[in-house]
C-alpha cells in the first residue's frame, strides 16, 4: 500500500537533479554549437565535398554543310555507359540485367570489370541508342553512369567522304576537312557543378561554371547535287573499265571553288569496319601523278608567250618519231608537217617535244610555275602534295623533252586543275577553296588574256571533228579540254601496259565558268586513251552540272526563235515597267 | 457533483499533453524529410503515434495505488518474457531481441525500461526511506536480472537504460551519497572485467567512438557523416527537405538513431534550441509532477520515468555528435520506430496517472 502520511522531500537531491539536467543540456548545446558554428565551415565543405562535383558538357560539334546549306556532316546527342568498377560489382544482381540492356555477353562484362576493379573509370559501352539508354537509366545501378556524348553522322556517305573525312569516336576530327578545321568545328566544352548522391548519379545541377560554347557551322563551296552526280559517273566508269581507280575535281574558275571532288575506292565514313585505311586518302590532293599530254596547252602557252611562235607556225613531225639523246619520242602516228594548234588537236608528242627544246628549258620551266606547278594550292587540305617538278637547271634534254608533254613532272588533280583554271579566268591564277566564297576573287595575272585566248581556241578544236577528244562534247555548250593518256610511272622506268587516262576541260568555252579534271586509274577494258575513257565521264558531268547550276548555254545555233522569244519577253517586260 | 475540471476527470495533464503534442508533430515533420518523402512510411508512424497516445490515455485512468500492487506481477512477467526470447526471439540485425506474437513482433526488453522501474519504486514505498542496506542489495537484484539477460542478446544500449532507469529510484530514494561514491568507484573498477566479456563488435564500437577518423570508410563512417550533416547545418539550416547529407542518402539510419543529425542539417542551431526547449519543458513539467507526488511510489517512478526520458535525449544526442559510442537508442518521439514510443508514452501516462489522481488536501 502506498503510504502517503511517509513523504519526505529531498529538495537537495531534487535540485541535484535539476543542475545535473540544465548541465548535461548546456553540453550537449556547446557539442551542437562546436559542430554546427565554430566547425561549421570546415564540416559544410566535407559536406559539399561528398556531394557536389564539377562535370563536363561536351558541346555540339559545327555542321558542315555545302555551298546551299545541305548537311553534309551532322552531330546528333547520343549516351555512352561508363562505370566504376568497384561500385557495380559490390551488387552483382545486376550485373546480368545490363548485360542484357546494351547487349554485351554478361561474363565477358564482369570479367571486363573485375579485371578493371582499381579503375575509376571505364567506358562499357560508346554511343548506345536511345532505347538501351532508357533502359541503363531505368536499371539505376550503383557505379553505372551514362555520359552524354555526340556521334558524327554524314548523310551523303561515301559521295562526300574523301573531302569531309570523319571524327573518332571522342569526337575528334582524323581525316579530311573534320581535320582540318577541327578547331573551327570543334566547340568549347562547358563545366557544371552538380549535386551527385551517394550512388554517383546527379540529382540536381547547382551552378554552370560556363556553358558549353558550341562549334560552328563550316558551309563548304561543294554542290551537293554536282558532287553526287560525279560520284555517280565516276563510279560507274571505274567500274565499267574495271579500273583501280579514280578522282573527278570540279572548280568553278570565277571564284577558285570545288564545286565537286570524288574519289574511288572510296569508304563509307558511317561505319569504317571493313574499309582499308588506304582508301581514306582523298586522292585528287594527296597523290601525286604524271598528267601526260594534258601539259601540252602549257608547253604551247610557253611557245606563244616567248613570242618565237604563232598559233599557224609549222611544225615538222614527220616520220613521226625522233630521237633525243638515246631516247626516242614518238606519236601515235606520222601527222606530218603540223601547226601549233594542230600540236594540241591532234596531242603530237614530237610537234610539243621539238618546242620545247627550242624554248629551252628556262621558259618551259617559268610558264609551268606560272600556272602554280610545283607549288601547293593552299587549299588547307591536310596531307595536300606539291608535286614534283624539279628545278629547270637540273634538266636533262630528254627531260625537257618529256615534261614538255606530261612525263617527268608530277602534279596533283588539284593543281592540274587549277591551271586549267588559269586557261579559263583569261589568265588569272585564283586561290583555291574548299569553303563557300562569298565576295568577288580577283586572283594573280600570270598570263595575258589575249594569249590564253588562243590557247583556250586551240583547246576547242580538241572536242571538235578530228580532235582527240571528241566524246567530251556537251550539246549547247562549247566545250575545250585536252586528254592524256600518260604510261605510268613505275620503279626504273614506264609501265607499257598500264595507264593513266585523262580529261581536263572547261565549259561554257565562251566564258568558262567550270574546269574539270578526270582521271581513270589503270582502265583494264581495252581502251586506255583520255578521249575514250576519261572524256564521256568529262561530257556527262558536264552536261548535267551546268543544268544544275543553271549556266545559259552558249552554242545553241538552231534555237534562234527562242532567242527571239526571250527579247520579246524582255520588250514586254520592260513595256509594263514603263 | 464533480467539480474536477475536463482535464481531471480525463485524467489528463494539459501542459505535459501539450509538450507531447507539439513534439510529435515536429517529429512527424522531421521524419517526412528524412524518410525521404515516403508516405507509407509517415504512415505507419502516425498509426504507432495514435496507438501510444491511446495507450498513454488509457494507462493515466489507473490510480497509482493499482499500477503499485501489479507491479511485481508486471515485472515477473518481463523476466519470463525475457528468459522467453533467449530461447524462442527472433533474429534481427543480427541480435535475438524480438518475440514474434503472430501478430507483430515485440521487444521484451523495451518492456523493463518500465517494469524495473516500477518495482523498485514499489519495493522502497512499502518501507520508510532511505531503504536499508539489505534493502539495496535486494533492489540491486531486481535490476541485474533483466540488466544480465537483456544484455546477452546482446542489446548493450537498452541495458544501459534499464540499469540507468533503475538505479535512479536508488538516488532518488535518499541513499546516503557514501552508498553512491562507493557503488561509482566499483563501476568504474569492473569496467575492465565488463570490456572482457563484451562482444566484438560492442567493443568495435566503444574503439570508434573513442576515434571515429581511425576507420573513416567502415565503423567511424556512420559518426563522421552525421557530424558532417550536424555541422553543415550551420546557424539557421539548409532548410526542410534540402539536406544534402540525409538526402543523398550518405547518412546512415538517418530516420531511426541518427534522425537528430538530419534535423540539425535542415534546421540547423537554431532548430536545435527550440527542439531542447521542448524536451526541456516536458521533462521540468514530468519532474514537477514526480516531485509533488503525494506519495513515495509516484515520486520514485515519475521521476525515474522522467530520468528515463532524458536519458534517452542525451544518448542519442551525445551519440549522434560523437561523444558517446554508438548504441541504439532513438531520439524520443521523433525517430522512426514503435516499441520505444510506445513504452515512453505509457511512462508519460503513468505521470498524468500520478497528477490527475491526487486527492486534494484539505486545508
Amino acid at each position: 500500500m502506498i503510504k502517503s502520511q511517509e513523504i519526505i522531500i529531498y529538495s537537495g537531491r531534487r535540485w541535484l537533479l535539476i543542475i545535473t539536467f540544465m548541465a548535461v543540456t548546456v553540453l550537449l548545446l556547446w557539442r551542437v554549437i562546436d559542430l554546427q558554428v565554430l566547425r561549421n565551415d570546415f564540416l559544410r565543405n566535407h559536406g559539399d565535398a561528398r556531394s557536389l562535383r564539377v562535370v563536363q558538357v561536351p558541346a555540339h560539334r559545327g555542321a558542315i554543310v555545302d555551298r546551299n546549306n545541305e548537311p553534309l556532316a551532322i552531330s546528333t546527342p547520343v549516351e555512352s555507359v561508363w562505370a566504376e568498377p568497384h561500385k557495380v560489382l559490390t551488387e552483382k544482381n545486376n550485373i546480368a540485367k545490363l548485360a542484357a540492356a546494351i547487349g554485351m555477353d554478361e561474363r565477358f562484362l564482369l570479367q571486363l570489370l573485375q579485371d578493371r576493379i582499381g579503375r575509376e573509370f571505364v567506358y562499357l559501352k560508346r554511343h548506345i541508342t536511345p532505347d538501351q539508354a532508357r533502359i541503363v537509366e531505368s536499371l539505376s545501378i550503383a557505379g553505372i553512369h551514362l555520359q552524354r556524348e555526340y556521334k558524327r553522322y554524314y548523310p551523303a556517305g561515301e559521295v562526300t567522304s574523301h573531302i569531309i573525312g570523319f571524327t573518332n569516336i571522342d569526337d575528334v576530327g582524323q581525316e579530311g576537312l573534320e581535320l582540318a578545321y577541327d578547331h573551327w568545328l570543334r566547340g568549347e566544352p562547358g563545366k557544371k557543378r552538380v549535386l551527385k548522391d551517394r550512388l554517383g548519379h546527379i540529382v540536381k545541377d547547382v551552378e554552370n561554371i560556363h556553358s558549353a560554347s558550341p562549334g560552328q557551322q563550316l558551309i563548304l563551296s561543294i554542290d551537293r547535287r554536282v558532287q553526287y552526280l560525279a560520284y555517280r559517273e565516276l563510279k560507274s566508269a571505274v567500274a565499267y573499265h574495271q579500273a583501280r581507280g579514280g578522282s573527278l575535281v570540279m572548280l568553278d574558275s570565277v571564284t577558285g571553288e570545288i564545286m565537286a571532288m570524288v574519289g574511288q575506292p572510296s569508304y563509307n565514313p558511317n561505319n569504317r569496319s571493313g574499309f582499308k585505311s588506304d582508301y581514306y586518302r582523298n586522292r585528287a590532293v594527296t597523290d601525286v601523278f604524271e598528267p601526260g599530254s594534258t601539259l601540252k596547252p602549257f608547253t604551247i602557252a610557253a611557245a606563244l608567250l616567248s613570242g618565237l611562235y604563232t598559233p599557224a607556225s609549222k611544225i615538222e613531225t614527220s616520220p613521226g618519231y625522233f630521237k633525243v639523246s638515246n631516247h626516242t619520242i614518238r606519236d601515235v602516228r606520222n601527222y606530218g608537217n603540223i601547226n601549233v594548234s594542230d600540236t594540241i588537236k591532234k596531242s603530237s608528242n614530237v610537234a610539243a617535244s621539238k618546242i620545247a627544246l627550242s624554248l629551252g628549258p628556262r621558259k618551259l620551266w617559268d610558264l609551268y610555275s606560272r600556272v602554280g606547278f610545283g607549288e601547293s594550292t593552299s587549299s588547307g587540305f591536310p596531307g595536300e602534295s606539291a608535286g614534283i617538278f624539279n628545278n629547270y637547271n637540273n634538266w636533262s634534254e630528254v627531260e625537257l623533252a618529256t615534261i614538255s608533254f606530261g612525263h617527268g613532272i608530277s602534279v596533283t588533280m588539284l593543281q592540274l586543275a587549277r591551271a586549267y583554271s588559269v586557261i579559263a579566268a583569261g589568265g588569272l591564277l585564283k586561290p583555291i577553296s574548299f569553303q563557300r566564297v562569298n565576295e568577288p576573287v580577283t586572283g594573280k595575272r600570270v598570263l595575258a588574256a589575249e594569249l590564253v585566248q588562243q590557247v583556250k581556241d586551240m583547246l576547242e578544236t580538241v572536242v571538235q571533228p578530228g580532235g582527240t577528244g571528241q566524246r567530251a562534247a556537251v550539246k549547247g555548250y562549247r566545250v575545250a579540254g585536252k586528254t592524256g593518256t600518260a604510261h605510268k610511272a613505275i620503279r626504273g622506268g614506264y609501265a607499257e601496259d598500264r595507264y593513266m587516262s585523262l580529261f581536263a576541260g572547261m565549259a561554257p568555252a565562251s566564258d568558262p565558268r567550270l574546269v574539270m579534271v578526270v582521271v581513270i586509274d589503270e582502265p583494264q577494258r581495252g581502251q586506255h586513251y583520255g578521249g575514250q575513257v576519261a572524256a564521256p565521264v568529262f561530257a556527262k558531268v558536264m552536261e548535267g552540272a551546268l543544268r544544275i547550276l543553271d549556266i545559259p548555254p552558249d552554242d545553241l545555233p538552231s534555237l534562234d526563235g527562242q532567242v527571239l522569244m526571250v527579247e520579246n519577253t524582255r520588250q514586254g517586260l520592260q513595256g509594263i515597267g514603263q | 457533483m464533480d467539480d474536477r475540471s475536463l482535464s481531471q476527470r480525463l485524467h489528463m495533464d494539459i501542459p505535459l499533453l501539450a509538450g507531447l503534442l507539439i513534439l510529435s508533430g515536429l517529429g512527424l515533420v522531421v521524419l517526412y524529410s528524412a524518410a525521404g518523402q515516403e508516405n507509407s512510411l509517415m504512415y505507419r508512424q502516425v498509426i504507432r503515434l495514435a496507438l501510444a497516445f491511446l495507450l498513454m490515455f488509457i494507462v493515466a485512468q489507473l490510480p497509482p495505488a493499482q499500477l503499485a500492487r501489479w507491479s511485481l506481477f508486471l515485472y515477473l512477467i518481463g523476466v519470463l518474457l525475457l528468459v522467453l526470447v533467449l530461447f524462442l526471439g527472433d533474429y534481427g540485425k543480427g541480435a535475438q531481441r524480438w518475440l514474434d506474437l503472430g501478430v507483430f513482433r515485440f521487444q521484451p526488453s523495451e518492456l523493463m525500461k518500465l517494469t524495473v522501474p516500477m518495482v523498485l519504486a514499489w519495493y522502497f514505498s512499502e518501507w520508510s526511506l532511505p531503504p536499508a542496506f539489505s534493502r539495496l542489495i535486494v533492489a540491486c537484484a531486481l535490476i541485474f536480472v533483466p540488466v544480465i539477460l537483456i544484455g546477452k542478446q546482446p542489446d548493450l544500449g537498452t541495458a544501459f537504460l534499464v540499469a540507468a532507469a533503475g538505479f535512479s529510484i536508488f538516488f532518488i530514494a535518499g541513499i546516503s551519497w557514501k552508498i553512491i561514491i562507493r557503488f561509482v568507484a566499483l563501476a568504474t573498477l569492473s569496467t575492465p572485467v565488463l570490456w572482457y566479456f563484451m562482444h566484438e563488435y560492442q567493443k568495435q564500437r566503444v574503439l570508434t567512438f573513442l576515434n571515429p577518423e581511425q576507420d573513416p570508410l567502415g565503423a567511424g563512417y556512420h559518426i563522421i557523416q552525421s557530424k558532417i550533416a550536424i555541422g553543415s547545418g550551420g546557424m539557421y539550416g539548409k532548410g526542410w527537405l534540402n539536406g544534402t547529407q540525409s538526402h543523398l542518402e550518405f547518412l546512415p539510419e538517418r530516420s531511426t538513431d541518427f534522425i537528430f543529425s538530419v534535423f540539425c542539417e535542415e534546421f540547423g542551431y537554431m532548430g536545435v534550441l527550440i527542439l531542447v526547449c521542448i524536451y526541456m519543458f516536458i521533462i521540468v513539467r514530468g519532474l514537477y509532477i514526480a516531485m509533488n507526488s503525494q506519495h513515495t511510489y509516484g515520486r520514485l517512478l515519475g521521476s525515474a520515468i522522467i530520468l528515463t526520458f532524458f536519458v534517452y535525449i542525451f544518448v542519442n544526442i551525445g551519440m549522434v555528435t560523437g561523444q558517446l559510442p554508438v548504441v541504439g537508442v532513438p531520439l524520443p518521439l521523433i525517430s522512426h520506430g514503435g516499441t520505444s514510443m510506445v513504452t515512453l508514452m505509457i511512462g508519460f501516462g503513468i505521470l498524468m496517472a500520478i497528477q490527475s489522481h491526487r486527492r486534494l488536501l484539505s486545508g
